[in-house]
This record gives C-alpha cells, structure tokens and sequence, in this order.
C-alpha cells in the first residue's frame, strides 16, 4: 500500500488520534512538538532525562550546545512567559533567536502563514517557535516548512510544553525523581483542572498526558466551560461539577484563567462562577490543606484565583514558570538534534 | 445524421425497470432504439465501425445527473471553469450538472443565467443552473422566478447560505410552487455556527475547533417543513422543497416524517458524508473540511439508512474546488468544500452497492433517474426511445484507487486522493457525443 493509500484508508477507519502511529507524525520534522500526542511515554521520558541533564550544566557549558544555530520565535498572540522563556532557553544554550510578531511584520500586511514560514526557513531559520491563535497552526506550519515547529499554543488545541513543565513540576513538587517516568509514575495522583476547559489548551495538553503516565485527571467547571465532549480526550478522565468534590479528592489542583478573547459572544455569570469556582483560602483550608495549587498563568487575582492562594505557600505557580525554562531548553536541543 | 450503436453491454435503466442485455441506438442526439442483443444487426451494417461500441461485460446506464456543483465562472476562475468543471463531469460519468449562483457576482439575473448558460462558455456536458433565491444571496428579497425559469432556471437557491428569514423562506416556496420548481435550502441555522468550522463533538472537543450542532440543520429543516405546511394549507398550492446535502440523522428523521405526511419535499445526500467522518480530519486536513461538515459515525449511518429506505432522493457531489492556497492555512481560516464530480459514481457503488447491498440500478437511480425527477427533467436520467443521449458506460466490477493528479478538475482539493473506489467509468456520451473516454 503506498503511504497515500495508508493514509486514506486510515481516515476512513476512523482511526482514533490518541493512537497516533509514526506514520501519521512522518509529516513532520523530527523534533517537532505540535501535540502531547505525538508523545509516546519513552518520549516524555527522555525530554525529562534531557532537562535533568542540562540543568547540571553550567552557564558556560549552556552557551556551546546551540552554539551558531538560528531559532525563530512567530508569534501572533501575545505572551510573557512562554515568550520569554523559549527566548532566554535559546540564548542560553548559544543560538541566534530571532522574534517575529503578527504586529510588526509582513502579517499585518496579509502574508500568509505557510509564506512566513518559508520566509523565515530562507533566512536561516532551523527551527520555529510558534504561538497562533488558530488550533492547528503549529502542524499547518511544520507540514508545508519541514522544519521543527515547537508548538507554544495554537488555539484551542495545545501546549505541550506547558504540560511538560508542568508534569515536572508536580514531580518535584512531590519529591520525586523528576528525570524520567513511566506509564505507572503517577499512579494514585489526582490532577483536579479547574474553571475555562473549553477554551484552555493546557487544560487539554494536561488532560491528554497526565493519565497516560498514571494518573486521574478531574476536569471541574460548569457545562458552558466544560461540555461533556471533553471526556473524548482519552481514558483517565472524568467531570465532577462540585468544585469541593474535586477539591476534596486532589492531590494537585490546576486553575485556569476565564479566557474572554475566546468567549465569543456568550455571557457568564461571574459573580456565580466565582461562588462556585474560585480558589480561595477558606476553601483551600477547609477542603484540601495539602493540596498542591498550579496555575498556568497569566492569572486574574480575585477571579479564578485569590491574591492570597497564588502567593501562598501551597502554590507552585512561580517555579512552574522556571521550570519552563529548564524543559524549553531540552526540547529545543530535541528539536535541533543536538546530543546533550 | 450521426450515430453510434452501443454493443453487448447491460443496460440498467431504472426508469424503465430495464437490467440485462440490451444494445442501443444512438441517433441525432436521442436514444433511437433499445433491443435485445442481435435485434438491432440490422442497422449495424450502415454505422461506421468507429461509431459502434462494443462494451461487453460493461454497464450502460441513463448519464449521470448532478444537482449541485459549484463551477465558479463567473468570477472565480482561479478555482475551476465550466470548461474544466464539465470536463470533470464527464469523466466521473455525469451528463448533466446543476450550477449553484454563488459565483462572484452571485448569478441571480436573468442576464447572468444567459451568460452562464451560453453556448461560448465551452460545457462539454448539459449545463444547468439554479439562480440564487434572494438578490445577491443576501436572504432579503426574492429574485424574478418567473423570468428566471422562462430562461432556463431549474430551481432557486441561496446555496453556501440558507434563506434564514421565515417571511423571506414563505415567500421564495409560494413563488416556485407557482411554477413548478423547487426551492432548494442549505439548511444551516448560521446564527447556531458562527464562528465554527466542524461538526460538534468529541473530535473537535479535541482539536480545540468551534463545532457546529446538528440542531443546526435540524431548525431549518423543521422550519421549512411548517412554513410548507402553512402554505399548502393557506395558500393552496403545493411547494416543493428541496434539503441540500443532508448531513444529519435529525434532519432525515425530520424529512421522513414530512414524506410520510405527504408533504412535497425532497433531499439529496453526498457521497463525503456517507463515506467519511469527523475523523477524517485528522491533523487538521483541510480537505476534510466542508459545510455541512462530516458528521459523526451515527449520522454517516442514518444517511445510509435513509438511502436504502428511500428518504434520501438523489446522490448530489456538491462539487467544490478550491485553489491549494485556499486550502493551505489554517483550519479555520480554509474554504469550505471538496470536489467530488470523479469520486462520486465510485463511492457510492463502493459504500452503497458493496458494502451495504444496495441494488446496482439503485444506485444508477440515486443519481440519474432521481435528481431528473428533483429539478422536472422528463427527456434526460432514463434511456427511453426519444430522450436525449446522455449514457456513461462503466465496469461496474472494477476496483480502483482514486488519484487526483489524473483529475480534470482545475483545483485538487479531494480527501479521496488514494481513496478505494468500485466502478469504473468507461465512456460518456452527452446527446450523443462521446465527452469522455478513459484510456485503454
């Protein structure tokens, strides 16, 4: 059967995303990471080993592992953290970064994605760095370049850094070997991912990765942020409406902003939503006095979130943020085939 | 005069209840005789040898008729002509294609009907065309009916869009029952799908997409059987209307009760949505991508089911070529549709004759005899004595896989590229010329 003809056949099969075969990444530069599904658990695995053997480097040893090669950061949303981390990751492992953004560039002019692209390949670039607001732009982008696209959040879809970051987080969080995992790793761990499912990618990408290393993610928000197609993300899911439901079984608790550019048109009720939802330290206390809190940022004091619960003690939000440096390091010496 | 007798073949006419060996007498544009095998030897000495076709072990059935293709000339060249467009027609076996008016600008004149109708725009099959229901397809007004179906027009329709206004919707359906044509509807309740770009569900809960509900469809649906309802009752004339691409098993449910109740409504189904899934899109492939968008697993069965029971009228492509740069973006900023005209005739043989046991001349009749009968064809979709010859001669037995770097179409956007096929097309003739004939 000539790949064509596999490929055919396997959209009529139906064939299921959350088995994706090599076969169906083949389009794709390795070192891409579009989807935590392309990810296989020895995958995860090495990325972490990866990230564990940077960090025992030092800044001197950083600056020679990408030493004179070319990185492009395209980004048509805007963005603090993730920008800036893929950014000073690259620069501190030696490559040349270059950024382009929506609002200064040929974009605004019209210029297609795929010509931007290929734009950016002409000018030296290896690998791209992307963040877009349409679901599916990273693999758009890494089909018609060739190059690895690191996908920095497109859309709705994904952001599978973010869930590497995070996954290391929670593994250091627990005092655990934060250098590889397997499929019985989290094992017993209760992920409760809390507020604005449907609009939220990292709520995807955690969801999706998660319970394949072990374990229970429980998604938690009300039927407009969270419809009950989202258990379609695979098997280790479940939707539990009560927050202090969720919160009483958590062993770790991801809250997530209301995203309003998303919203399109509909009306919440945040008063409600805020009643119901909010992570406050009256309910952090009363419910789950041990629980670890994450949040992927940016977030809105006083809405998902109390001033008082990021800042405190049970909040891992600010070494989220450095361990994105740490895994953006390792995925871009992945991404450009570098041994480490 | 000018004539060609094809030879040996099975002749399935569905509109005459034929199936078996018969040969046929093509002469001056019109089927002049069909016979049994041998009886028509007594002609066959005066046809030139080149003239007569010996298609033993083929199938000869009435040319293929296609209610809905886009051809986008006028204004949208890039995408496809009538000349490349009927080209592609032809080799998928169809001998009659029905233009949809959202060509830039929208065909709702009777001066852009003349235009797309004449003679120079160089169609190698029947050319047909249903003008836009409303000026500009903006749903506000109706356009002139009458002088539109005196020059040629064989239906009205907003296609790309639905009429959404009821008193817009009433008055279109009261205007065509006046004259006998159909009022054809894009049932998409668009105040359900802004912003969307594929089917509601699991999948696109996956692929961070805004999906469209099948209530969507449903409304509309439902909304224009009560407005037929209404009208037969207070109007006292019986309007026909017609539902595009039926995608979802809501809707046929809604149009089988309205059949049932003796209401005069009719639908076509798509050979993508009763092959393909929401699945098919994959990785976010944009040719996958159309509207209404492939639906779930349980709705791709009910427009089976609705096509063996009979709901379903006609098999319709809604034949869509775009440019690869239109397809080549991103997911939600790409065209909506695909082609279809040469992958038609072999799905639905693959998915309908093989896989789910419809009988071969109900096929032939799903999209021949059928959508003839949808748009008022009497002379075309059957192989009477007198009707014109249109004929596509295919191996109903062939296996193949579809490529679309062979397609005459001027775009290539297909998600049947290596796809199975069943049935192959051999020849086409259209009023007696020979419009296609595959290689050897």
């Amino acid at each position: 059967m000539t790949e064509r003809a596999k490929r055919a056949a396997t959209r009529e099969a139906g064939a299921d995303l959350l088995s994706v075969t090599p076969a169906d990444c083949s389009a794709y530069a390795a070192g891409s990471l579009l989807s935590v599904e392309h990810l296989s658990v020895a995958d995860v695995a090495e990325i972490l080993a990866m990230t564990a053997r940077l960090e025992r480097m030092d800044a001197a040893q950083w600056a020679r592992v990408l030493l004179g090669r070319t990185v492009a950061l395209l980004f048509y949303e805007s963005s603090t953290r993730t920008r800036t981390s893929f950014e000073l990751a690259a620069k501190s492992l030696g490559a040349t970064t270059t950024l382009v953004s929506d609002k200064s560039s040929s974009i605004e002019k019209g210029e297609s994605l795929k010509d931007t692209g290929l734009t950016l390949r002409a000018l030296g670039a290896e690998a791209i760095i992307l963040r877009h607001p349409s679901s599916g732009a990273a693999s758009l982008l890494a089909r018609v370049t060739g190059l690895p696209v690191l996908n920095a959040g497109d859309g709705m879809h994904q952001h599978p850094s973010q869930a590497l970051l995070d996954l290391r987080t929670i593994l250091l969080r627990q005092g655990r070997d934060a250098s590889t995992v397997d499929a019985k790793t989290l094992d017993g761990i209760t992920v409760v991912i809390t507020g604005d499912i449907l609009h939220s990618r990292v709520a995807r990408s955690n969801a999706m990765l998660l319970p394949r290393l072990g374990a229970r993610v429980v998604l938690c928000g009300p039927p407009e942020l969270l419809p009950e197609s989202a258990l379609g993300l695979g098997t280790g899911i479940e939707i539990e409406r009560d927050f202090d439901r969720a919160l009483a079984r958590a062993d770790v608790v991801m809250m997530l902003r209301i995203q309003k550019e998303r919203l399109a048109g509909f009306d919440l009720n945040l008063a409600e939503f805020i009643e119901r939802y909010q992570l406050s330290a009256e309910r952090l206390a009363a419910i789950a006095p041990h629980v670890l809190v994450m949040h992927p940022g940016p977030i809105i004091r006083g809405l998902e979130i109390t001033g008082e619960v990021a800042d405190g003690a049970q909040s891992a939000i600010e070494q989220q943020v450095s361990q994105g440096l740490a895994i953006r390091r390792a995925v871009l010496v992945r991404a450009l085939g570098v041994k480490a | 005069m000018s004539e060609i007798l094809i030879l040996n073949g099975r002749v399935v006419d569905p509109a005459s209840g034929t199936d078996g060996p018969r040969d046929v007498l093509v002469r001056d544009g019109r089927i002049a005789a069909v016979e049994m095998s041998g009886g028509l030897a007594g002609v066959a000495g005066s046809i030139a040898k080149e003239n007569q076709l010996d298609v033993a072990g083929m199938v000869v059935a009435p040319g293929l008729i296609d209610i809905h293709v886009h051809l986008r000339e006028p204004g949208q060249t890039h995408k496809e002509t009538i000349r490349t467009g009927t080209e592609a027609a032809a080799a998928g076996g169809f001998t009659t294609v029905v233009a949809m008016p959202n060509t830039t600008p929208v065909n709702d004149s009777v001066k852009s009907l003349r235009w797309i109708l004449d003679a120079a725009r160089g169609p190698v099959v029947k050319l047909l065309a249903m003008p836009a229901a409303t000026f500009g397809s903006l749903g506000c007004e109706i356009t002139d009916f009458h002088e539109l179906v005196k020059a040629g027009a064989v239906g009205f329709t907003d296609d790309g869009r639905p009429v959404l206004e009821d008193e817009v919707m009433r008055a279109a359906l009261v205007a065509a029952a006046g004259l006998g044509v159909p009022v054809s509807q894009h049932a998409e309740d668009t105040r359900l799908t802004a912003g969307c770009s594929m089917n509601a569900g699991r999948v696109a809960f996956r692929l961070g997409l805004r999906g469209m509900p099948v209530e969507a469809e449903a409304r509309i649906v439902e909304r224009d059987l009560r407005l037929l309802r209404e009208i037969e009752r207070v109007e006292r004339v019986r309007p026909h209307l017609h539902v595009q691409h039926v995608s979802t098993s809501r809707a046929l449910h809604e149009i089988r009760r309205a059949k049932a109740e003796g209401l005069h409504v009719t639908c076509e189904a798509a050979p993508h949505h009763f092959t393909l899934t929401d699945e098919a899109i994959g990785d976010y492939d944009t040719n996958a991508k159309m509207n209404p968008p492939l639906r779930a697993e349980a709705d791709r069965h009910a427009l089976i089911e609705g096509l063996l029971d009979g709901t379903v009228d006609c098999i319709a492509t809604d034949h869509a070529p775009h440019a690869s740069w239109e397809k080549e973006v991103e997911f939600e900023r790409a065209a909506n549709g695909i082609t279809g005209l040469e992958t038609a005739l072999g799905l639905a043989l693959r998915v309908l004759h093989r896989e789910h046991g419809m009988p071969l001349s109900r096929v032939i009749a799903l999209m021949s005899a059928h959508p003839a009968e949808v748009i008022g064809l009497k002379d075309r979709g059957n192989l009477r004595v007198g009707s014109w010859a249109d004929v596509v001669v295919f191996d109903a037995a062939a296996e193949w896989s579809f490529t679309v770097g062979e397609s005459r179409s001027k775009s290539k956007n297909t998600p049947f590229d290596g796809a199975a096929m069943v049935g192959r097309v051999r020849a086409t003739i259209c009023e007696g010329r020979v419009v296609y004939r595959a290689a050897p």
